[in-house]
């Protein structure tokens, strides 16, 4: 891993909490209800994400959509420049996705590869009735045609900003911070 | 991979690390076996080439469904009907092979060390499916794998490796493994089918079949190879399993959740008994499902090697067939 510094505090714990009590307000809104959604993070601060998704939508509704995980090293379009790291960390899926709302939940959206391989992936599973993505900061720079259905923070950068989106469950700290590599 | 490594060609060669980081990619594999499709994107453009100078048919058909499940184009081979008959070399063979632009060769050979002599002649990387008497790796990691999964641990436990032992690349490639993640392995077998100097692999030497038995976490029962029956190892199949074969009152040594393992294919009543084959302790078939797991495990980390494509004549042909291959998915923060 490349060296890091921190620059700027764009959130706090309290804001990235905000963030996603109004992310889970608008999923449930947008789909009328949560009778059928289920929620998948992509590993890995996506599936801390999802689990506070469920978490609001549980206390909002009364029904608890199921979480899923998805591990997209399998389907990412760089196979020569990462396969010789072991991959660690199984996708799982819980429930059959045909038929229902999936919302892919993921910390950043940036070039939107992620998200295209996480969509191939995912439709390998089933023929869900339509897939929704909620980030947590949408920081532009797209190289696909790729948006978020659902975005906590529109963070303009430039391309040498790294954006940090720290949670409890993997980090120890809530947060989202802007950085830039140390060359 | 498994540090830089362009080939896999044992057991012997890899760190404890290297084989613990395959048999936690395994694990991803294993799940994507269970999916509503089993396949995934992977190795596309990656071509690998199965070499079978001997035959085979649970591994070979276990690497060409691990190659297809990771979206691999596969050729394949078997020593009947190809250019061998007409004397051609096992180099001349494997360079017209890489000449075509493959990346992966995967050999089963009737001569140890075979597999070795590829890698070194060869850009694209090599796999071991079996060299004889020597290793087979791949085997080695699905028999760990299998034991780890349903222990969750290796280190301590007692593996029990009965039968000819002399002759098995199976009990060779387990030996080193388990001895690497700090396995106890007891060993027991007619004396016409132990190495000279087995101890100094690591391990005791049992005098008997149930002295090898007793306590142990683990039993892997190796097959009589009824192609060598005419040589002098044994007296007569009969003898065999009245002596060394597995039956469920021997089972009883073991501990209660006794693992009962297999490379197949068994000889039903001799080295192992129907009973214990079909019984609540044999992982058996599912050494064969994770066997696939394993090998896509080692296929990937191998494919994603920099510099494992073909010669290099054909890094830019194979470059080419890969028009993602270099474009960043991930950098992004």
């Amino acid at each position: 891993m490349e060296q890091v510094r921190e620059k700027a505090e764009v959130l706090d714990a309290e804001g990235l909490r905000r963030a996603v009590t109004r992310i889970a307000h608008e999923i449930v809104e947008k789909n009328g209800g949560a009778d059928s959604l289920v929620l998948v993070g992509i590993q890995r601060r996506g599936v801390p994400l999802a689990r506070r998704l469920q978490e609001k939508i549980k206390e909002f509704e009364g029904v608890e959509p199921p979480v899923g995980s998805l591990n997209i090293a399998l389907y990412r379009d760089d196979l020569q420049t990462i396969a010789h790291q072991p991959i660690v960390g199984a996708s799982e899926i819980p429930v059959a996705i045909d038929g229902k709302i999936v919302v892919l939940v993921d910390d950043v959206l940036f070039t939107g590869r992620t998200a295209r391989a996480a969509l191939d992936e995912l439709i390998d599973f089933g023929r869900p009735l339509s897939i929704q993505l909620a980030v947590m900061v949408d920081r532009g720079h797209r190289e696909l045609p790729i948006r978020a259905d659902y975005v906590g923070k529109n963070v303009p950068t430039s391309r040498r900003e790294v954006v940090l989106v720290k949670v409890d469950e993997v980090d120890g700290t809530d947060g989202i911070w802007i950085g830039e590599t140390l060359a | 991979m498994i540090g830089q490594r362009k080939d896999l060609l044992g057991l012997e060669d890899l760190t404890a690390d290297e084989i613990l980081s395959i048999l936690d990619t395994a694990r991803t594999f294993r799940e994507v076996l269970d999916r509503p499709i089993p396949k995934v994107p992977s190795l596309r453009g990656i071509t690998a080439a199965n070499l079978f100078y001997e035959p085979s048919t649970r591994t070979r058909l276990s690497f060409e469904l691990a190659e297809k499940r990771l979206s691999a184009d596969t050729v394949s081979f078997q020593t009947a009907g190809s250019s061998v008959s007409k004397g051609e070399t096992l180099k001349d063979t494997a360079r017209n092979i890489e000449a075509m632009g493959i990346h992966l060769v995967i050999v089963r050979h009737h001569a140890s060390g075979a597999p070795h002599y590829l890698a070194r002649n060869l850009n694209a990387g090599v796999i071991n499916a079996g060299d004889g008497t020597h290793e087979h790796p791949t085997q080695g990691l699905l028999d760990i794998y299998t034991m780890r999964e349903h222990k969750a641990r290796v280190t301590g436990l007692r593996v029990a490796i009965v039968g000819d032992i002399l002759h098995s690349r199976v009990a060779r490639s387990d030996i080193w493994g388990l001895k690497k993640l700090g396995a106890e392995v007891v060993v027991a077998g007619p004396t016409t089918m132990m190495p000279v100097e087995v101890e100094r692999f690591g391990v005791t030497v049992a005098k008997s079949v149930d002295e090898a038995l007793e306590g142990a976490d683990v039993v892997n029962i190796l097959r009589v190879q009824l192609e060598r029956q005419s040589s002098t190892l044994y007296s007569t199949l009969r003898e065999y399993a009245r002596v060394y074969g597995i039956t469920l009152e021997r089972l009883r040594r073991a501990r209660p959740d006794v693992l009962v393992m297999h490379p197949g294919p068994m000889n039903r009543g001799v080295e192992i008994a129907p009973e214990v084959a079909d019984g609540e302790h044999s992982v058996i078939l599912e050494q064969v499902t994770n066997g696939v797991a394993v090998r896509m495990a080692v296929l990937y980390l191998l494919a994603g090697q920099k510099d494992a494509p073909g010669a290099s004549a054909e890094a830019t042909l194979s470059e080419g067939k890969r028009p993602h291959g270099r474009s960043t998915l991930s950098p992004r923060r």
